[in-house]
């Protein structure tokens, strides 16, 4: 599904990604966990087309991306920030990006399962930040492409939220999308992940499932197993 | 008594007698191809003092043809005067002769003599009316005449170059002449007049003329007013003059380098009045002048209202109206006792908080960069920007280079308009 | 991009920034004329304002309009979408509102005033034009600077000083040269130096009407045939058509590589 080949990516001096190779083959929730700075979101941004990279291939069911924007089709993605147009409202906005995608889209009942009917007539910069992460998650399922990319789901959500959330990963993996995850939020990983992908220094450290992860490190959760990791590296 | 009466009687009958012979002697003589005379030159030698010549449609190739004795030529329609080229048409060596009607085309030109289509010498009480004078050198041209009338005659040429090319009316030594409502387009200066005196000139309209509209030259005690001059190399320069007035007139885009509505150098004592200067490069371009009034003008458009150059004394600026001009007033040399009082500036900015209808605070009519353009032409593209406004600001708090009391000490809030 | 540019477009029409922008101009316009109630003279006063303010308020608004919608960028960025459509369109949306603003602020008063059956409406379709022009490269103008600045601050500061180079310090340059300089010929190097500021050339545009009286006064002969006839006037406008052109293009050359 996804080939990540040597990819490279300097800012200015700071290299970010040093020779990533990364192959996801499987549908399934495959979290990209690492320290801040490791370079998660330049990953995820590089497979988008947002960032760029200086060496290296990335291709998508056998087609390389670079330059490319129709591929983004089968890709939705959840930002970490919420940030919209302050002055749309948001049915515009859903309406924007419907008309942007051309697609058939299910925004009628995640509108309903995160309850935003009352907040569809208002304007974007009036909303909270619960409510605009929660407008943000409906943009990104609305679509149901086979590729999902969501950095940071959980922010600002409230639990309920966050167990709806839960639930529309869950039928999407049954339903046998690819989705990739960052998260801070270890528990939510070790709870929904199928495979951990931890990145450090800008190099991949560990490909595998979290019992793999935890036996390696002899370990017995997640937060641990990825604390003795950074442990390992820094000694 | 009875004496008396008898040298009444005497008297009556000699006058009755002269009366009867001056009006079986004033006959009308026709000419035409048919007619008696077929040219106008044996019209006019068959012609006894005081007749009629009565020239029917045609065209007559005459030139040179001197009328030395009060005649009167009247043209009927298409009664064409050719010239051939040759030198000039008709030449007046009479009082009392009246041209009216004709046609006039093809008159010669030459480098030293100036050939015209009517030329008066040492005349009086002669009248050119309604003439259409075509392709002329000179046109009408008067020397050491007195009170002669030129009035509702239309002259045109071709003028390519000042020095071949004539004047449409021009006076040489003449006294009392009035010229009203001719028409002049395409000569070199539409009117000339030198070493004139208590002449009128008014209701003329002077076009595309390459040099003048109209210039004086050592005049006196003329006026001209309600004329239009457009679109000439200068529209009028008065030099070397006293006493003239001027007013209603209107000059209006005389364009280009060096170019004026209005050229005043080295004369006295002059009045301008209630003229309209519009879109000239330089409205009156003024140098050497003393105790000239002007009064009640409009200045609209155009690139300099007024510049002045050194050597002024006495000239006042009153109850102008300055509309929209790049320029006011460019000023040259000392203020000597010059004023600007009482005008209107489009680009005065001031308020008047007592409502008497005079600003309260002064307008410096002079602006630093005039005096940047003037010595860097190459400026003028900066006009109107943001720096160029700066610097004129920082001037006008502290002036340096401009006359400190250029100063309109009472503009007026409104635009002036008096009963006229 | 179409769609972009209507997004941004409504976006921006209801922002505060563009009814402040409208209401200055409105307010603007029915305050010249009345302290004036001469169209003629508003008109001059109006040029200073145009030839200054617009291409200030055009750089400030699209630095900021950039920065403010960094992360939607980002979000549209992640759709099936060309990227040069969405600058473009995003560029498109702002110049057009701030024209609008531009046009019916300055155009409503003056219509009031009767400016249609004056002498000037010409020199004023002029201004709104040049305006409109205005608007168009230093928003462009703006995005290439933001675009080039990840921080706000310094890209704000290029902003203003960008701004200032053209619109005071440029010409205060150019003065300077032509004036030590005067025993040279010197008409080109005014002309081409007038000609390369946008800011200088719409003034010049402006000046076409309001001035050419002493603009015919000038002995050169380039300058009379730039200024004399109706080349200068389409030449004019086809520079401004390139200072549009150019940094447009820069926007989709900048865009194509840019990291997000």
């Amino acid at each position: 599904m996804i080939k990540i080949e040597n990819i490279h990516k300097k800012f200015g001096k700071v290299e970010v990604l040093k020779g990533v190779d990364l192959h996801i083959g499987t549908p399934g929730i495959h979290a990209i966990l690492g320290p801040n700075g490791s370079g998660k979101t330049t990953l995820i941004k590089s497979i988008l087309g947002l960032v760029i990279p200086d060496k290296g291939s990335i291709k998508i069911n056998g087609n390389n991306i670079s330059h490319q924007w129709k591929y983004r089709k089968n890709i939705d993605y959840l930002p970490q920030i919420a940030q919209f147009p302050n002055n749309l409202k948001v049915s515009e906005l859903l309406n924007l990006i419907k008309d942007l995608r051309n697609q058939n889209t299910r925004d009628q009942d995640l509108i309903k399962l995160f309850e935003l009917t009352p907040f569809l007539n208002k304007k974007l910069g009036h909303l909270s930040g619960g409510t605009r992460q929660k407008v943000n998650i409906v943009l990104a399922f609305m679509c149901d492409s086979p590729l999902m990319i969501l950095d940071e789901p959980t922010t600002g959500l409230d639990p309920l939220s966050t167990i709806h959330l839960k639930e529309l990963l869950k039928t999407a993996t049954k339903n046998g999308k690819t989705i990739l995850i960052t998260s801070h939020i270890m528990s939510f990983v070790e709870e929904n992940a199928d495979e951990i992908v931890f990145l450090m220094d800008g190099k991949i450290y560990f490909k595998g499932s979290t019992a793999t992860l935890k036996k390696n490190t002899g370990m017995n959760n997640l937060e641990a197993a990825i604390a003795e990791l950074l442990k390992e590296n820094h000694a | 008594m009875s004496l008396n009466f008898k040298h009444c009687v005497t008297v009556a009958i000699i006058l009755l007698l002269l009366w009867s012979v001056v009006v079986t002697n004033a006959k009308t003589i026709d000419v035409c191809k048919l007619c008696d005379h077929t040219t106008i030159r044996s019209g006019v030698e068959f012609a006894s003092s005081g007749d009629t010549i009565t020239i029917h449609q045609g065209v007559y190739k005459e030139n040179e043809l001197i009328i030395n004795k009060p005649l009167t030529l009247i043209g009927k329609k298409e009664s064409i005067l050719d010239g051939e080229k040759k030198g000039n048409i008709l030449l007046i060596d009479a009082n009392y002769v009246n041209i009216m009607g004709l046609t006039f085309i093809n008159v010669g030109s030459s480098y030293t003599e100036d050939f015209a289509a009517i030329k008066l010498r040492k005349t009086k009480y002669c009248r050119i009316e309604n003439n259409f004078l075509d392709n002329v050198f000179f046109g009408i041209v008067l020397e050491k005449s007195r009170q002669a009338l030129i009035k509702g005659n239309q002259i045109k040429s071709n003028a390519k170059d000042e020095f071949n090319s004539g004047n449409g009316i021009h006076l040489w030594y003449c006294q009392n002449i009035t010229i009203d409502s001719n028409a002049l387009y395409n000569l070199r200066d539409g009117i000339y007049l030198e070493f004139v005196d208590s002449s009128t000139i008014t209701r003329n309209i002077s076009k595309n003329n390459l040099r003048y509209g109209l210039h004086f030259m050592f005049s006196n005690y003329d006026v001209y007013s309600n004329n239009l001059f457009q679109n000439n190399g200068a529209g009028v320069a008065v030099m070397f003059s006293k006493h003239i007035q001027m007013f209603q007139n209107t000059f209006t885009k005389n364009w280009g380098v060096a170019s004026y509505g209005l050229l005043l150098k080295e004369i006295n004592d002059a009045e301008i009045s209630h003229n309209v200067f519009e879109e000239n490069t330089i409205g009156i371009n003024v140098e050497g002048t003393n105790r000239i009034n002007y009064f009640a003008n409009d200045f609209k458009s155009n690139g300099w209202a007024v510049k002045i150059h050194g050597g002024c004394y006495l000239n006042n600026f009153k109850q102008n109206n300055f509309l929209y001009n790049t320029f006011d007033i460019s000023y040259n040399g000392k203020m000597n006792d010059n004023t600007f009082d009482n005008n209107y500036w489009s680009n005065y900015t001031g308020y008047d908080l007592n409502k008497d209808q005079i600003g309260d605070v002064p307008f410096r009519p002079v602006k630093l960069f005039s005096y940047v353009v003037n010595k860097t032409p190459e400026t003028i593209i900066l006009l109107r920007s943001l720096f160029i406004d700066l610097i004129n600001v920082s001037e006008k708090v502290s002036p340096i280079f401009t006359p400190d009391n250029l100063i309109d000490n009472q503009p007026l809030m409104n635009i002036y308009r008096d009963k006229n | 991009m179409l769609k972009i540019l209507k997004y941004s477009f409504y976006d921006l029409v209801r922002s505060r920034w563009s009814l402040i922008y409208f209401a200055f101009y409105i307010t603007l316009g029915f305050v010249l004329l009345f302290l004036n109630n001469d169209i003629s003279k508003s008109v001059i006063t109006l040029m200073n304002i145009i030839i200054v303010l617009t291409p200030l308020i055009a750089t400030l608004l699209g630095i900021m309009y950039y920065y403010n919608s960094r992360e939607f960028i980002e979000l549209l960025l992640a759709h099936p979408m060309k990227r040069s459509a969405i600058f473009i369109g995003q560029y498109l949306g702002l110049s057009i509102s701030l024209s609008i603003s531009l046009i019916l602020g300055l155009g409503i008063p003056f219509l009031i005033y009767g400016v249609l059956i004056s002498t000037v409406i010409f020199d004023f379709l002029t201004l709104i034009l040049v305006g409109t022009f205005l608007n168009f490269i230093f928003v462009a103008l703006a995005y290439n600077i933001a675009l080039s600045n990840e921080n706000k601050i310094k890209g704000f500061g290029y902003a203003i000083l960008l701004w200032l180079f053209l619109a005071v310090i440029y010409d205060g340059l150019l003065l300077t040269l032509l004036v030590v300089f005067d025993d040279y010929p010197l008409e080109k190097t005014a002309l081409m130096g007038s000609v390369l500021n946008p800011i200088d050339l719409s003034r010049i545009l402006i000046l076409l009407k309001l001035d050419i009286s002493a603009l015919m006064g000038y002995t050169g002969a380039i300058f009379k045939n730039f200024f004399g006839n109706s080349m200068g006037m389409l030449m004019a406008f086809a520079i401004l058509l390139v200072w549009v052109v150019l940094p447009v293009g820069r926007i989709v050359q900048i865009a194509k590589r840019k990291d997000f």
